[in-house]
């Protein structure tokens, strides 16, 4: 009865398990929550007290705010805002772990380390710090100390010349280019409020400056120092679902999107000393699964099975099997900790910026991480006799799973270690083996069916030879369906089956977690760089696609991937009202920079239209037949460059 | 399916380096840790490990690192589900296989006696040469970079049948490519196939039979590691240029010949590496998609009928073949052929018949010349007998609208590579001096005297049309036709000299800048002055004018000279602004005649290098095809690795043989009498023009006060017999 709310199984046995027990989750309480029309078409202005005002998304064009504010400039206030807050949510990730690597760099704080020098090498040289001679921590703390710069200073950052040339003058040219991170969303903040810009393209073109500042610097700075901290990912295997909970092991499940502490959790929970303190409470050991990026984080760098996608996080503890739910930042529902009451798991917040009524806090320190991490891993065992076996029904689904594919593993298994390069995934594309690549990403939603749009389209887009990059919780919906199995090559089209199969990899490719949306952007930019598909992102049979979005952050990965040079098509709904917003975004944006929005809910539409991106990119480019074989002689070979 | 391929391959790296970890250690317990390793003459030790790592293996000690290094690079198998992305550890795996190889390849130089004839061509009782040592790296590996051979087919293997084997063989010399054999399949390989057909084997046909062993792959992707490093001027450790080095400029492939084994995979898995892919004659798996390579990776069940043809098309190569209507095969890999006396149908050689022979080329008004006309002034073959004595005169006359008579030596110096590419038929010398020999093969396949010129209407047309619009020949075997042409030609021959010997530096005003080796060394730029060859001798002031009339937007440009800035050291306005603009503003001043500030820069295929020895107050020079060790401290080769690349290296420079003997041999420096020091073979070729250059400088008898290594190998050594024989550098200022 559960199959019309979701095609997970798990998710399905725990619904009628929830139903039983009767317990209520996001799936019950949608009944009584339906959203608000205004809201829902971003027509509802509350930035000051004379409102809130609400313009009617049939009467946008005739209606204002009570200032006289239009329906394009709330529309556009209320988009810049939701910008404003997903790019402080990455930013303000990517800033903890500069820290972090700023006081591991100085040998401050104990547990962590830098794990990927070669990572670090690389990222000195697009800082320009000087390496020759110098310790690997010198190196990190200057970089650690540049990357905290980045969010304050007034030049463009400096990962913006990871882009191609074009796009970085178009930047600069649009007056988009941003200046650190913070100055850019205090500036759409402030621009926002009442009596402040009332220019709509003025006020998205602060958007996009704080948009690019999220991918280009918060995300960008957070994805690549966890690299140097932590690792960069390398393919891995491992399971998805909530069957990965252990029936006789001490479960304990993180939940968030920072790897900071659970990085040190999935290292203490190995412990001998740690698993003997299992044993002695019962237990046959210690399983670490996840929920969220932080899931993926985990994931992607130490094979830690995921227990599953969002709005799995209420079914988790459903199953009565989960010790700990140990919960960092974004994405945490508050009915966690009651819902946790109805068993004997522990809901415990980490971090000082989500703290929930009712859940146990006990504060993610990093200059004694391992001590904090200590301290839940015994709760959790501690927790494990109360553990009411009646009450357990772990479901059987535990899918297969690879993951990994950092752009350094893109690299390195298209090219080996010394050849490595995007160069074949390029000439796949030329060739048409490959038609393009879709970036499907972001999150769950319960107005939608449950992990059914990320796999109808992932499902239909393969078909067609579209090489599938994912993140986030899209990516853990692919895995339940079998998707980054490399044996899902039988699902590809012949053209990606033989990638595929060449290459040793599934149609899918899991590529980290939210704020590795900028391993997308470096992928897109390299796939820009390495030649013979134009030269800039813009253009490049490759786009973006949240299928099943809902965070404010899947608007400001959006808006940087659009700023980027990637179309960008959401599903659900899209909180945009008024005729000039519309035509901005889903029209004039084409002019502005070779990409645009698109909103469409159903996923056979939805690819329709990615793949008509794609085709007409490619038609563009000249490559909608596969080019002639050229036979070079020695002039030509002289001018081929290397 | 590319699973099966990358499993094949990752299961032999496993072995191999097994097999490497066994020798290696058996070796050491042999020899010691300390024994000395190597492939004999070469800079590069062992190349492909050097090129890729950085690490140079001196010594059996040495092998540990890199031992450990092909451990770390194998990936795990491929497991039957849910398995890890293979492509790159495929490769990687390939990588291992090569350096592992290259240490047992290394290893069975110690073994005694060693397996492989060290030399250019095998011969009766080995058919084996392994390695090539850098005298033939620097002949061979140029023709790589000029093009005159686009590429390498390494051959694993045999084919089923020795005429097969010849066939292919063939096939891919007439392609212009070399033909490197290794490994066996059925107990042969491809080399034996061909030596019981007698076929000619060896670099100078290139029909190279590398060795036995599949491990002996390596000889041939270390000889494209050392080209690359060599002409590419990439630095070694630098793996990525020097691999796309090889995917840009040498255009190589496998053909893997009969069952292909775990073994041959891995190796083949090295060789994708290069962007070399590879073609097979079995039903194994495919891999087409490209990237690593230009076009398909594995190409398999490809029939030996189109095996060739199948192999240039994957690696994406255009050999443009002008068709020549001659009855021989016509490719430059048949110019290094020999005509042994009893294969010899008739032979022309003044000296040897006594009867007139001779080659020339000259300017005719256009209305006198029919192109492609050939007459024959006399007999042709068919109407003499083997063995019979004949006079050859061969007159090839040119008209042109730019053709110059100063062209015209220009011209007739290329009948010798022209001719000579022609299967059957053997040439040397040229103008009165030359020697043909015509084969009973290739008289028996139809070909005849008329064939000379079709060769040269259709050469000369392919390389000169730029100068030659008309080209006729005229074959004189009249004895008497051919003694009246004789004398015109010589009376020529005597012209040109004078007007040649009479040409100075100053004489001109303009010189000629050569970018031709730019494609490999980005910054270097020749300056070619009428006294001053280019480095690689192959390029003499007037070659570079025609080569400018030929095509202007070619490699070859004239540069005013400008205002003097130094007479003495060779410096000119104009110059130094053609170097900065040639070189992209990398170089900003050039010293035609000093060595020792700001002089010429170096490409990598100089004939001779000289460098400074202090302690003789003078300086010594090494041409390439010396292997000693110098009194400077380096052999040749490592000398080389130092002064090319295109950088401006003061105290060093690189230049050709005939420059020694110029007046405007580092005269800035003290010229010729600054020279201390000269292997022994060059001394004795250069010798009169040396005693005429240095009686000029006023100094008798000075060629043996030169050392050479029968007499100094060490500046202590050459000092000496400076002293010993009153070398004027002693009493010259200090060169420093």
């Amino acid at each position: 009865m559960f199959e019309e709310i979701t095609v997970c199984p798990a998710s399905q046995a725990m619904l009628q398990k929830a139903k039983d027990e009767n317990i209520r989750t996001c799936f019950d309480r949608i009944s009584d929550q339906k959203s608000c029309p205004f809201g829902d078409s971003g027509g509802c202005c509350r930035v000051c007290s004379t409102g809130p005002c609400r313009i009617s998304p049939k009467k946008a064009d005739e209606e204002t705010g009570l200032c006289g504010a239009s329906a394009d400039v709330i529309a556009a206030k209320n988009f810049v805002r939701m910008i404003a807050g997903g790019a402080s949510a990455h930013s303000d990730h990517g800033r903890g772990v500069a820290e972090v690597l700023l006081l591991a760099a100085k040998g401050e704080i104990p547990g962590y380390t830098i794990k990927d020098t070669k990572k670090l090498l690389m990222l000195a040289e697009v800082f320009e710090i000087p390496t020759e001679n110098r310790k690997a921590e010198d190196i990190a703390i200057e970089l650690a100390e540049k990357c905290l710069n980045e969010f304050s200073k007034d030049e463009p950052l400096t990962f913006l010349k990871r882009a191609p040339l074009n796009r970085q003058n178009l930047w600069k040219e649009k007056g988009i280019a941003p200046r650190g991170i913070d100055k850019e969303v205090v500036e759409s903040m402030s621009m926002t409020l009442m009596g402040n810009s009332l220019d709509y393209k003025e006020i998205m073109r602060a958007g996009t400056r704080a948009a690019l500042a999220d991918g280009w610097g918060g995300s960008m700075i957070g994805t690549e120092l966890q690299d140097v901290l932590f690792g960069t990912p390398k393919p891995i295997r491992s399971k998805v679902n909530l069957g990965v909970l252990k029936k006789d092991e001490v479960n304990i499940i993180v939940h968030g999107h920072e790897p900071l502490l659970s990085e040190i959790i999935v290292m203490v929970a190995k412990q001998q000393d740690m698993l003997d303190y299992a044993k002695k409470h019962g237990a046959r050991g210690i399983n670490i699964a996840g929920i969220c990026c932080t899931a993926n984080e985990v994931l992607m760098r130490h094979g830690v099975p995921l227990a599953g996608n969002f709005i799995q996080q209420e079914l988790a503890i459903i199953t009565g099997a989960v010790e700990a739910m140990v919960v960092d930042v974004q994405c945490v529902f508050q009915s966690l900790p009651q819902i946790a009451h109805c068993y004997h798991t522990k809901v415990i917040t980490t971090n000082k910026r989500a703290k929930i009524p009712g859940a146990v806090h006990i504060e993610f320190d990093e200059h004694d991480a391992v001590q904090s991490a200590t301290e839940i891993i015994r709760m959790a065992i501690e927790n494990y006799p109360k553990r009411d076996q009646i009450k357990v029904d772990i479901p059987d689904e535990a899918i297969d799973l690879v993951a990994g594919f950092s752009h350094e593993t893109i690299n390195h298994m298209l090219g080996g270690s010394f050849r490595a390069t995007y160069r074949p995934l390029n000439d796949a594309i030329i060739d048409g083996r490959i038609r393009g690549v879709v970036g499907i990403v972001g999150c769950n939603n319960p107005r939608v069916r449950h992990d059914d749009i990320h796999i109808t389209l992932a499902k239909e887009l393969i078909a067609k030879d579209v090489l599938v990059v994912s993140t986030g919780c899209a990516a853990m919906a692919f895995g339940k369906a079998g998707l980054l199995l490399p044996e899902a090559a039988k699902y590809a089209g012949p053209g990606l089956a033989e990638i595929c199969e060449t290459v040793g990899i599934p149609p899918v490719l899991h590529c980290g977690s939210c704020v590795d949306n900028s391993r997308l952007l470096i992928a897109v930019s390299e796939i820009a760089h390495i030649g013979g598909l134009g030269d800039d992102i813009g253009g490049l049979p490759a786009c973006g696609c949240a299928p099943e979005w809902m965070s404010e952050k899947a608007i400001a990965i959006g808006q940087y991937f659009v700023a980027s040079g990637a179309p960008v098509l959401f599903g659900v709904g899209f909180p945009i009202t008024g005729g000039g917003m519309k035509d901005l975004l889903f029209k004039e944006y084409w002019d502005e920079y070779t990409a645009l929005w698109a909103v469409e809910p159903d996923p056979i539409k939805q690819a329709e239209i990615l793949v008509k991106w794609i085709d007409n990119a490619r038609e563009k480019l000249g490559i909608k037949e596969r080019p002639p074989r050229v036979l070079y002689d020695m002039a030509m070979r002289r001018e081929l460059k290397f | 399916m590319s699973k099966i391929i990358a499993s094949a391959a990752i299961r032999g790296a496993y072995k191999l380096v097994d097999r490497a970890e066994n020798e290696i250690k058996s070796a050491v317990e042999k020899f010691g840790k300390d024994r000395k390793v190597e492939f004999p003459n070469t800079a590069y030790y062992l190349p492909i490990i050097y090129g890729m790592t950085g690490i140079a293996v001196k010594k059996l000690g040495d092998m540990d690192e890199v031992l450990n290094i092909a451990k770390g690079l194998l990936p795990p198998h491929p497991s039957e589900s849910v398995w890890l992305p293979y492509l790159g550890g495929t490769l990687d795996a390939g990588m291992a296989t090569l350096f592992v190889e290259e240490m047992i390849e290394a290893l069975k130089y110690l073994e005694e006696p060693i397996p492989y004839l060290i030399a250019p061509s095998p011969d009766e009782n080995n058919l084996w040469i392994g390695a090539a040592d850098d005298k033939i790296l620097r002949e061979r590996g140029i023709e790589f970079v000029d093009g005159t051979a686009p590429g390498f087919a390494a051959c694993v293997g045999s084919l089923p049948d020795a005429e097969t084997a010849v066939k292919i063989a063939q096939e891919l010399q007439e392609k212009s490519l070399y033909v490197f054999m290794c490994a066996q399949h059925n107990g042969k390989g491809m080399a034996e196939q061909l030596k019981e057909k007698n076929i000619q084997m060896g670099w100078e046909t290139r029909l190279v039979p590398f060795g036995q062993d599949v491990t002996s792959a390596v000889f041939a992707l270390g000889f494209a590691a050392r080209a690359a490093m060599s002409f590419g001027g990439v630095k070694p450790g630098d793996y990525r240029r020097i691999l796309m080095y090889n995917r840009h400029r040498v255009f190589a492939f496998v053909l893997a010949l009969g069952e292909v084994t775990d073994e041959w995979y891995a190796t083949a898995a090295g060789a994708i590496n290069y962007g070399f892919p590879v073609i097979a004659d079995t039903d194994i798996p495919t891999i087409y998609p490209r990237g690593i390579c230009l076009y398909e990776h594995v190409v398999p069940n490809v029939s030996h009928e189109e095996m060739v043809a199948k192999a240039l098309q994957v690696r994406g190569l255009k050999v443009v073949h002008v068709n020549i209507d001659i009855p021989v095969a016509y490719a430059p890999a048949f110019e290094g052929e020999r005509i042994k006396k009893e294969d010899v149908f008739v032979e022309m050689c003044s000296s040897r018949t006594k009867k007139p022979s001779f080659e020339f080329v000259t300017m005719k008004p256009i209305e006198e010349v029919e192109d492609s006309r050939v007459e024959i002034i006399g007999h042709d073959l068919d109407e003499i007998k083997e063995g019979d004595l004949l006079s050859l005169g061969i007159v090839v006359e040119i008209a042109g609208a730019r053709f110059q008579k100063d062209f015209e030596p220009i011209l007739e110096r290329q009948i010798h590579k022209f001719v000579n590419e022609a299967q059957g038929i053997w040439h040397a010398g040229q103008r009165d001096i030359n020697w043909v020999r015509i084969s009973k093969a290739a008289f028996a396949k139809g070909f005849r005297l008329r064939h000379f010129g079709n060769i040269l209407h259709a050469k000369i047309h392919e390389g000169y049309s730029g100068i030659v619009d008309k080209v006729q020949v005229k074959i004189y075997t009249d004895e008497e036709k051919a003694r009246e042409l004789l004398n015109i030609a010589r009376a020529s021959y005597v012209e040109r000299d004078e007007r040649t010997a009479g040409m100075t530096d100053e004489g001109v005003d303009v010189f000629y800048s050569c970018a031709l080796c730019q494609s490999f060394a980005p910054t270097h730029v020749c300056i070619v002055t009428p006294e001053r060859q280019g480095l690689c001798g192959a390029y003499s002031w007037l070659d570079c004018k025609a080569s400018y009339e030929i095509d202007p937007y070619g490699p070859n440009k004239p540069v005013k000279k400008g205002e003097a800035i130094d007479e003495k050291k060779g410096a000119w306005k104009g110059i130094n602004e053609a170097i900065v603009a040639l070189s992209q503003g990398k170089i900003e001043r050039m010293n035609a005649y000093t060595m020792m500030e700001d002089p010429m820069t170096s490409c990598g295929c100089f004939e001779c290098i000289s460098c400074l020895l202090p302690l003789c107050n003078g300086i010594m020079t090494v041409d390439r095809d010396s292997s000693m060790m110098t009194p400077c401290g380096m052999k040749f080769s490592t000398l080389a690795g130092s002064v090319g690349g295109g950088v401006q290296s003061p105290g060093f420079i690189g230049h050709s043989k005939l420059y020694i003997s110029s007046k405007k041999f580092v005269s800035g420096d003290g010229g010729l009498l600054r020279l201390t020091w000269m292997p022994k073979n060059l001394k004795e070729q250069l010798r009169e023009k040396l005693e005429k250059l240095s009686k000029e400088l006023g100094v008798e008898g000075f060629v043996d006060m030169i050392a050479d290594e029968t007499i100094a190998s060490t500046q202590e050594e050459v000092y000496e017999h400076m002293q010993r024989v009153g070398h004027p550098a002693l009493n010259m200022e200090s060169i420093v």
